[in-house]
C-alpha cells in the first residue's frame, strides 16, 4: 500500500464519516430501528469484497473462507434490506383497519 | 471495450452505489420517504454487486470459483430472506444483532484471507513483501474489530432470544482475563505490523500462529465484553456493535482497496456512533459504565418506599375507563412490558375508541423504551398506530401539563420522577417522561415490582396516580370493554 493510496483512502474515510454524521443526525427517533437495520444492510457491502475473494480463491482454505464470507454477507444484504422494507411499510400516516389482523 | 475501460466503469458504478447509499439514508429523515430511501439504498447495493461481478468476470473466474460465489450467495441470501420474512417485530433486536455478527464476521474473513494470500505471494517470491506495514495494520484492525463484533453480537443475540440468561453474567476474574486478552491481541498485532513493515523477520509459520492468536483473543474478548451486560442495556450494546461492524467494513475497504467499502463502512460507523451516544444519554450512563456492567447489582443502599410519603391508591377498571373516556387529551406511555405482554394491538384499539369520542391521543416514546433504538415505534407501527401520534420525549414532555390522563403501560424507570429530584437515586439525571405533570395518571402494571434498575418509583405514591394492577394485555381488554359500555 503506497502512501498516496493510503492518503486518498483516509480522505474518503474521514469525509464519509462526517457526511454520515450529518445525514444520520436528521433521522427522527421514530425511525431508529429501521435506520439501524438499513445501515446494517449497507454494511453487507462486504459482499463486494467477498465476491472478489471468491473469484480469486485458489486453494481449499481460501475457498472455504470465501464461501463463508459470501454466505455471511449474502444473509446480511438480502435479509437486511428485506426486513427494513417490511418494517417501513408499517409506518402509515392513517392506517387502514383491514390490515389489523395480528391482534388476536 | 477493453479491460481498462471496464475497470473505470466499475469504479464509476461504485461511486454511484455509494451516492445511492447516502441518498437513501437521507430519505430516512421522514417516515413518508423512508421506504423509498431503503429501496434506493438496495439499488445502490445491486449496482455495486453487479459491477463487481463484471469486474471479476473480466479477469476470468474458474468454475469452482463461480460455485463458491453462487453457492455462498444462495445459502446466505436464502437464510437471510427466511429470517427477514418470518421474524416477529418484537425479535428485531436479535435479528439486527445477528446481521451485525455476520457483517463483522465477513469483514474479518476478508482480512484474514488477504493476509494469507499476500503472505503466500511473499513466500513464493522469496521474501519480497506482498504485505507492508500499513496494510498489515488495516488487516489487523479489521480482524480484531470484526471478530469482537462477531462473538459479541452472537452473545447479544442469544441473550435477546433467551438462549442465554439476560441478566449480567459475572465471569470470575473476567476483568483481568479481558485485560490479558486485550494486551495479548495488541502486542501480537504490533509484532505482525512490524513484520509486515519489514522491521523484524519471522518464519511464515510463526506469523500464521500469531495471526490466529490475535484472532482468538479478539473472539474471546467479544464474549467477555457482552456476557456481563444486562438485557436492559442492550440498546446501547447493539448500537455500539453496529458501529464496530461499520468500522470493520471500512478497514476491509482499506485492505482490499475498495473505496465503496470504506464509504459504506464509515456511514454505518457514524450511524452506530450516533445511536450509541443517544442511547447512553437516554440512560444517563457512560458507555464505559455500561461495558463495565452490573447496573443495580451492587445498589444495596437504596431506601425503600416508606408509607410516610403517601399511600398507593388503586383504581378500578370502571373508574379508569371513566377518567379516560371523559378526558380531552390522553397520552399513552408504553414501555417494554407492553411488548412483552404483546399488548400493542390492545393499546391501539383503546386509542381508537378514545379518538372516536373526540379525545386527542398520542404516544410518548422514551428513547430506551424497547430493546434497541426506536424499537417501540416499530411495535406500535405494526399495531397500525399512525406515526404522527408517535412522539419523541423532548417533543411531548411540555404537553403533559395540558394532559388530562397519562396512561402508563409497562413502563417504569423512564417515568420515575426521582431521576429529576433525588440525588441519591441511581437513575438521577436520566431524562424521563414528565408524566407526573399530567392532571391524573393511570399506571397499568402487573404488580408493585420494580423496574430493571431495581429502584422504587415515587410516582406510584403521587396522589394523582391510580394503580390498575393487571397484566397489560388483559387490563387493556378490560378497559376497552368498560369504555365501550359507557
Amino acid at each position: 500500500m503506497n502512501v498516496a493510496t493510503l492518503l486518498d483512502s483516509l480522505t474518503v474515510f474521514v469525509l464519509a464519516i462526517l457526511l454520515g454524521f450529518e445525514v444520520i443526525s436528521k433521522v427522527p427517533a421514530t425511525l431508529h430501528t429501521p435506520l439501524m437495520s438499513g445501515t446494517n444492510s449497507i454494511h453487507g457491502i462486504v459482499l463486494v469484497g467477498a465476491i472478489g475473494l471468491a473469484a480469486t480463491a485458489n486453494n481449499p482454505l481460501a475457498g472455504g473462507l470465501a464461501f463463508v464470507a459470501m454466505a455471511f454477507a449474502g444473509a446480511n444484504v438480502v435479509g437486511g434490506y428485506w426486513v427494513t422494507d417490511r418494517m417501513l411499510q408499517m409506518f402509515k400516516r392513517r392506517p387502514t383497519q383491514a390490515t389489523d389482523r395480528a391482534a388476536k | 471495450m477493453n479491460a481498462t475501460n471496464i475497470g473505470y466503469l466499475v469504479q464509476l458504478a461504485f461511486i454511484a452505489g455509494a451516492a445511492l447509499f447516502v441518498m437513501g439514508l437521507h430519505l430516512m429523515n421522514s417516515p413518508a420517504s423512508a421506504r423509498t430511501g431503503n429501496r434506493l439504498s438496495a439499488t445502490g447495493m445491486i449496482v455495486a454487486v453487479v459491477a463487481e461481478l463484471i469486474q471479476v468476470t473480466q479477469a476470468g473466474v474458474g468454475l469452482v470459483n463461480w460455485a463458491i460465489i453462487i453457492g455462498g450467495l444462495v445459502v446466505g441470501g436464502g437464510l437471510g430472506l427466511r429470517m427477514a420474512r418470518t421474524i416477529a417485530m418484537t425479535s428485531m433486536p436479535q435479528l439486527v444483532s445477528l446481521f451485525n455478527a455476520v457483517g463483522g464476521g465477513a469483514a474479518a474473513l476478508l482480512a484474514l484471507n488477504d493476509f494469507i494470500a499476500l503472505d503466500g505471494q511473499r513466500v513464493l517470491a522469496g521474501g519480497s513483501p506482498g504485505l507492508d506495514g500499513w496494510r498489515t495494520l488495516f488487516i489487523l484492525a479489521d480482524v480484531l474489530i470484526g471478530s469482537v463484533t462477531f462473538t459479541g453480537s452472537l452473545v447479544a443475540s442469544a441473550k435477546l432470544m433467551g438462549m442465554i440468561r439476560g441478566q449480567p453474567i459475572v465471569i470470575p476474574l473476567g476483568r483481568i482475563v479481558s485485560w490479558i486478552v486485550v494486551i495479548s491481541a495488541l502486542s501480537v498485532s504490533i509484532v505482525l505490523i512490524l513484520s509486515g513493515a519489514g522491521v523484524v523477520t519471522y518464519d511464515p509459520e510463526i506469523l500464521y500462529v500469531l495471526l490466529v492468536a490475535a484472532l482468538v483473543c479478539a473472539l474471546v474478548f467479544g464474549l467477555l465484553m457482552v456476557l456481563p451486560i444486562g438485557g436492559a442495556d442492550m440498546p446501547v450494546v447493539i448500537s455500539l456493535l453496529n458501529a464496530f461492524t461499520g468500522t470493520a467494513v471500512s478497514m476491509a475497504g482499506f485492505v482490499v482497496g475498495n473505496v465503496m467499502l470504506i464509504v459504506a463502512g464509515a456511514l454505518v460507523g457514524a450511524s452506530g456512533a450516533i445511536l450509541t451516544r443517544l442511547m447512553a444519554t437516554a440512560m444517563n450512563r457512560s458507555i464505559g459504565n455500561i461495558l463495565v456492567g452490573g447496573f443495580g447489582a451492587a445498589e444495596g443502599t437504596q431506601t425503600a418506599l416508606s408509607g410516610a410519603d403517601g399511600t398507593i391508591r388503586e383504581v378500578s377498571v370502571d373508574d379508569a375507563a371513566i377518567q379516560l373516556a371523559y378526558a380531552s387529551k390522553v397520552i399513552i406511555v408504553p414501555g417494554y412490558g407492553l411488548a412483552v405482554a404483546q399488548a400493542q394491538h390492545g393499546v391501539r384499539e383503546l386509542a381508537d375508541l378514545l379518538e372516536a369520542r373526540g379525545i386527542e391521543v398520542s404516544y410518548a416514546i422514551h428513547p430506551v423504551a424497547g430493546r434497541m433504538p426506536g424499537h417501540m415505534n416499530v411495535l406500535l407501527a405494526e399495531a397500525n398506530v399512525p406515526y404522527p401520534q408517535l412522539r419523541e420525549m423532548d417533543d411531548i414532555n411540555p404537553e403533559f401539563e395540558r394532559t388530562d390522563v397519562a396512561l402508563i403501560v409497562g413502563a417504569n424507570d423512564v417515568t420515575n420522577p426521582a431521576a429529576r429530584t433525588d440525588h441519591s437515586s441511581p437513575i438521577y439525571g436520566m431524562p424521563i417522561l414528565d408524566v407526573d405533570h399530567a392532571r391524573s395518571i393511570i399506571v397499568l402494571k402487573r404488580s408493585m415490582g420494580r423496574g430493571y434498575a431495581g429502584i422504587d418509583n415515587p410516582l406510584y405514591l403521587n396522589p394523582k396516580t391510580g394503580m390498575f394492577f393487571a397484566d397489560a394485555k388483559k387490563g387493556l381488554a378490560e378497559l376497552i370493554t368498560a369504555v365501550k359500555a359507557l
